[in-house]
């Protein structure tokens, strides 16, 4: 969790700056990054000899937004069982 | 805020029997929610259906349309009569082609209750926490709000793939 924080709060970083300070050792943070990338929450680039990692906004905010969505649905199918017991 | 749940209350300007009728009559509930199912809803019984328009709004009918003939099945989980129905299904489960039977599903309640003029009809709808986030993330197009419930996500997640 402190890795997301640390990707919202200091933007793009490499696994040695994401790993330091933490309890946890380099291989459980890539690891972690590594499940996140898998479900698209966050990305990695090359740059020189190093990865750096930085959070996918765009699909963040998509998994956001799935409520909102739900909800909307929701929103109307309520509306259309009021027309259909109130007509 | 969770990320768990969606609750929504409407108050119907009816009697109790006709809203209860509405929901526990699978004919009745298609109509209203744009599905043809088919065969009753009884106490766990697993009912199929396909998508269709919905009757009772011609805009809705026409979005609807673009899902017209996906399957659809919903797993009655409870029903008291004249007070709550209850029933389980896979959100949103609306692509072509995807499997959906292995994955989670989400508890979907309806509860009556009488108010001055007619019902106050509540729907929950929980479980999201357990369907798989890139389901949840394929469900829209981008937008621009804020981080926090997105962390809170992430972290029950993380919680889980530790």
């Amino acid at each position: 969790m402190r890795l997301v924080s640390r990707l919202c709060a200091g933007g793009p970083a490499s696994i040695t700056r994401l790993s330091d300070g933490l309890d946890i050792t380099r291989q459980a943070v890539t690891k972690h990054l590594r499940v996140m990338q898998n479900s698209g929450l966050v990305r990695s680039a090359r740059h020189g000899r190093e990865r750096i990692w930085e959070l996918d906004p765009r699909r963040l905010e998509d998994v956001r937004h799935y409520l909102d969505l739900i909800s909307k649905q929701w929103d109307s199918a309520l509306v259309r069982l009021r027309g259909l017991l109130e007509d | 805020m969770t990320t768990d749940r969606i609750e929504k209350q409407i108050f119907l300007r009816a009697p109790r029997q006709r809203v209860w009728r509405a929901l526990v009559d699978s004919k009745e509930f298609g109509t209203w929610f744009g599905v043809k199912f088919a065969g009753p809803f009884t106490p766990g019984a697993r009912v199929r259906g396909t998508v269709v328009g919905t009757a009772v709004d011609a805009g809705i009918a026409k979005l609807q349309k673009q899902y017209a003939g996906v399957p659809f099945e919903i797993t009655v989980d409870r029903i008291e009569p004249e007070r709550l129905l209850s029933f389980r299904w896979h959100p949103n489960a609306v692509e072509p082609g995807v499997d959906y039977t292995r994955e989670p599903t989400t508890l979907i309640v309806f509860t009556l209750e009488d108010v001055t003029g007619g019902v106050l009809l509540t729907v929950t709808e929980s479980g999201f926490d357990q369907i798989p986030l890139e389901r949840r993330a394929q469900a829209f197009e981008a937008n621009d709000q804020g981080w926090s419930m997105v962390i809170q996500l992430i972290d029950k997640y993380l919680a889980k793939a530790a």
